[in-house]
């Protein structure tokens, strides 16, 4: 890792006066003090997907106890309360500290090499905005790891979106500190977003207007300003939440007048645009990976940036699909069914595309390939069972059952970490200069599939079958399928260890990409040399 | 697939499963899981048969849901079926696409890639509107108004209502209500720590049992109202195709008209603590006769209850049934030992509220004393004011048990004469 960080950093010039210079100019500190200070994009979006991967396999780990424990009905090996918090801290890291930013790192790293500028537009903030991240990250296990010493009683163990709220203000410490966490990460992904914003709008090469900006440029402009309006509302009910523990409000208290549904409605404003926040930098991406290597212009451009737009107009209308089951007025479940059916149509538009991305083209399948076919597969199961549940009748059954927990798992792990995966190994060698074994990225992505399909194909039988979710113990009528998912789960674990082998040594040393990597590659960031330099584009490229 | 116990000891590759899962306890070895999950294979090789071969439309006993028995759940089963096949016909339609354009159209055999970025010709349009005009017909036409009508039905709830059963929840067991009869009882799982824990062989309806079911008659619409005193719960039956949340301070409802006798089980689906998954919901559909047999039977007993609550109880009579209504109401918090659980729960062994005073000079309740947090609870915590579900005679019984047990040792009793004077 220090071996590339160095090497990526450092300006081979004829002029050894100017090319010191140079350094000195690119780099007033070594060491740690470089990561700490550094302002320039490429730096910080190193830093953010080393956070994201780093996240990715905490929140593994967190998932492996909680499968070991879901492995045989009984109770092994963990406490009830001990398995709330594992599943709860394992989705709030995968989301917000593993998938998020990694996603924010690619943004950063390309999108100013995508559209010919020379670093985002405020770098200074940029900085800012990823070194709150460790520090919520640490917030949020502070009293996971306390309970140990026999302080306090644990993380949060109240699901991703906390949303049981007279249960929020019977629990300990540990909510608190995730309110915490939650301000923190509402300030981080504010900042990353503005950025992305203000770059995107204002930085763009000459010649290159809107509707010539690439794909993901323009998945992250519309994620960033759901972020933008979609935060603020995490934020505010977390602090109502804080206000209500500590200071004798009494917004979602039933016993003082308050409205505990209050508090579901306004986290699920923001959870829903959060979904697609996870998902729309992955759709972003997609087609650049299918045109390379389909060696095809993308398909339909215009409809799939229209489509984005729709999907974000309609991630912000859609909310309360959600909640079905709370006893919503019957108008309100009939229109929040048919709004909730109406993403299937921008939605599909997408996948056509897909699907005209790779028709007629020439295809080979390196490992990108790979993950992004795999990625429209899945996510497509995914996208797919999201049409059966907003039926509410539908619902009924299979809201807060196992059914849900495939459901998300799809849209999730087969649509936004599949998605980042084909992103790393397409642009892996862009940021290294080396390309990674293309052998075991294969053996990584076949084995990442069938496990995966291991671990979740039979939650959709366990829930149909009627298993309610966040259950640490289950009827023994559960038992098969749920053997099958942790025996699954733990083999995905295991080959994302894999995935750190491949990256480690492609990091380490490997053939030498070129600029250009693969065959079909199109775009600005691949009329660089593969690593590029540590500053690019400082005279603006010309886009016809 | 069926293996008999002996054999399951001399078959090596089981022999190599064993060393992996040694954190099993003694009574749960993994062999035992294994014979168990060995039974119910079969069915998951069906389920992988159907799902990557065969043709949806005979793979109806893997959509299913547990044996539909409310037109309620009969209609949603139908549509969730309908709508599975949907979609896999959707997916197959399109992956088949996927699928040929990936065999077909690979650099390695040759092709050469097209340049096209979007439908061309009137032909390539209608090809590439199609599927969406029929995505929506399938959307808010073929699905969407024979939802709209389920779910009509579904919040019905009023409409030619037989009866009412009003559902409390709290952290966790659920206490059932019929006001037009004055019934009320506390249902509570009565799966053993021991099973849980594996120190005793798990029984066939583990976690899904209950001390007292809610009985309901069949061919009734039985109108249910749903508070809780805590968080919130979900009441959640699969069989009956309804789920609706329990919510502190809102009343919701939801209907059941079951069609055939039988027991059904459920349990609670919102995440509601560390009990969440101990919260089992256990019905009882009997023919009307033997509801209204029962029906009289229980209020024989209600007012057997109140005429025994009248009399001087004596010391035995309440600690037998204090221990009774400990285990059932209590322990799923302050744990059966009375330790609590640190951190969540207080233990009532040694604590100085239940070694405190009930009362004062006057007889009237001493503020935040043993009586008077059972009684009323502690707001803002999972101690509920019990007085509302928990009859005189069980809430002198369980005070004097508690303050006579678990070490502590008080001496005194409250009859339950007392406690209906002070409510």
């Amino acid at each position: 890792m220090a071996r590339f960080i160095i090497r990526c950093g450092i300006f081979k010039g004829e002029d050894m006066t100017e090319a010191t210079a140079a350094v000195a100019h690119d780099h007033p500190h070594a060491g740690i003090m470089r990561w700490l200070t550094t302002t320039n994009h490429k730096d910080l979006g190193i830093l953010y997907m080393s956070f994201g991967g780093i996240m990715f396999f905490v929140g593994g780990l967190f998932i492996m106890a909680v499968r070991a424990e879901l492995l045989y009905p009984g109770l092994q090996l963990l406490s009830p309360g001990m398995y709330n918090q594992l599943f709860t801290l394992h989705a709030l890291i995968m989301v917000f500290g593993a998938i998020m930013p990694f996603a924010t790192g690619l943004n950063n790293y390309l999108i100013p090499l995508m559209i010919g500028a020379p670093d985002m537009a405020l770098p200074r903030v940029n900085n800012w905005g990823f070194w709150i991240l460790p520090f919520a990250a640490v917030l949020l296990l502070i009293p996971f790891f306390l309970q140990f010493f026999g302080t306090g009683s644990g993380a949060t163990g109240l699901g991703w979106m906390m949303h049981n709220t007279t249960l929020d203000i019977q629990s300990g410490i540990g909510i608190d500190f995730a309110i915490f966490t939650i301000l923190l990460l509402g300030v981080s992904s504010l900042t990353g977003a503005i950025n992305v914003v203000v770059t995107a709008l204002n930085m763009r090469a000459p010649g290159m207007v809107l509707m010539k900006m690439p794909l993901f440029v323009w998945a992250w402009l519309i994620t960033a300003f759901m972020l933008i309006l979609a935060m603020p509302v995490f934020s505010a009910a977390a602090t109502m939440l804080l206000t209500d523990r500590h200071f004798g409000t009494h917004f979602f208290d039933a016993a003082n007048g308050g409205d505990p549904i209050l508090l579901q409605h306004l986290i699920w404003f923001f959870g829903h645009p959060e979904v697609y926040i996870v998902l729309l930098p992955a759709w972003g991406l997609i087609p650049h990976i299918l045109a390379t290597f389909s060696r095809k212009p993308v398909y339909g451009y215009r409809a799939q940036v229209y489509a984005l737009c729709a999907i974000c107009f309609l991630s912000f209308i859609v909310w309360s699909h959600h909640m079905l089951t709370s006893g919503l007025p019957l108008a309100a479940e009939v229109y929040f069914m048919y709004a909730t059916m109406a993403i299937s149509v921008p939605t599909s538009v997408l996948v056509f595309c897909w699907l005209g991305a790779i028709w007629r083209g020439a295809m080979t399948f390196e490992t990108p390939m790979l993950f992004a076919l795999g990625f429209v597969a899945h996510f497509g199961m995914g996208a797919l069972t999201g049409l059966v549940l907003p039926d509410v009748a539908v619902n009924a059954q299979h809201h807060n059952s196992y059914v849900l927990v495939a459901h998300f798992h799809y849209t999730f792990f087969g649509g936004g970490i599949f998605g980042m995966m084909a992103a790393l190994y397409y642009w892996l060698p862009k940021f290294t200069g080396h390309m990674f074994d293309e052998k075991l990225g294969r053996l990584h992505f076949w084995l990442t599939v069938i496990s995966f399909n291991i671990t979740f194909i039979p939650q959709w039988f366990a829930g149909l079958d009627g298993m309610p979710r966040h259950v640490a113990d289950y009827a023994l009528r559960f038992s098969a399928m749920n053997f099958i998912s942790s025996v699954g789960a733990f083999l995905l674990g295991l080959t994302q260890l894999l995935l750190v082998y491949i990256v480690v040594r492609c990091v380490r040393g490997g053939p030498k990409a070129t600029g250009q990597v693969w065959e079909g590659a199109q775009g600005l960031e691949f009329t660089l040399p593969s690593p590029p330099p540590y500053h690019t584009f400082e005279t603006p490229p010309e886009v016809k | 697939m069926e293996l008999a116990g002996a054999s399951i000891h001399d078959d090596p590759a089981i022999r190599v499963w064993r060393l992996p899962f040694s954190f099993c306890s003694r009574h749960e070895t993994a062999n035992f899981h294994i014979r168990q999950i060995k039974k119910q294979l079969p069915l998951w090789f069906w389920i992988a048969f159907f799902l990557f071969v065969s043709e949806p439309a005979h793979a109806k006993s893997i959509w299913d849901f547990q044996e539909p028995v409310t037109p309620v759940a009969r209609t949603s089963l139908a549509a969730s079926v309908e709508f599975m096949r949907i979609i896999m016909g959707i997916y197959i339609a399109v992956f088949a696409v996927f699928a040929y354009s990936i065999f077909k159209h690979r650099k390695s055999s040759g092709a050469q890639p097209g340049t096209f970025t979007g439908p061309g010709s009137r032909r390539q349009w209608i090809l590439a509107i199609t599927p969406f005009l029929l995505l929506i017909y399938i959307d808010y036409i073929w699905m969407g108004i024979p939802a709209f009508h389920a779910i009509s039905r579904m919040e019905d709830t009023r409409t030619a209502a037989d009866m009412t059963v009003k559902v409390t929840a709290s952290q966790w067991k659920w206490q059932y209500e019929y006001p037009d009869e004055g019934i009320s009882f506390v249902s509570a799982m009565a799966t053993s720590q021991g099973q849980i824990h594996g120190r005793e062989a798990k029984g066939e309806h583990y976690l899904l049992e209950v001390d007292n079911p809610l009985i309901l008659p069949t061919n009734k619409k039985v109108r249910i109202l749903l508070i809780s005193t805590d968080v919130i719960h979900s009441w959640w039956v699969p069989s009956f195709g309804v789920k609706r949340d329990a919510v502190p301070g809102y009343l919701r409802e939801m209907w059941v008209n079951i069609e055939k006798p039988g027991i059904y089980r459920g349990q609670c689906a919102q995440l509601c603590g560390d009990g969440h998954s101990f919260m089992p919901i256990v019905v009882e559909a009997v023919a009307e006769p033997q509801f209204n047999e029962w029906v009289a039977q229980k209020k024989a007993q209600s007012s057997q209850a109140e005429a025994v609550a009248g009399k001087a109880w004596s010391r035995e009579e309440l600690m037998a049934k204090g221990d009774e209504v400990y285990k059932v109401v209590c322990s799923a918090c302050h744990q059966a030992d009375g330790k609590g659980l640190p951190g969540a729960f207080p233990a009532l062994s040694g604590s100085s509220i239940v070694n405190g005073p009930m009362l004062d000079k006057e007889g009237h309740l001493f503020k935040d004393g043993h009586l008077d947090r059972v009684m009323n609870g502690k707001p803002g915590t999972a101690m509920q004011a019990f007085k509302n579900s928990l009859s005189d005679a069980e809430i002198a019984a369980v005070v004097t048990y508690e303050r006579n047990s678990f070490g502590n040792r008080m001496g005194d009793m409250v009859q339950p004469a007392q406690v209906k004077a002070l409510r």
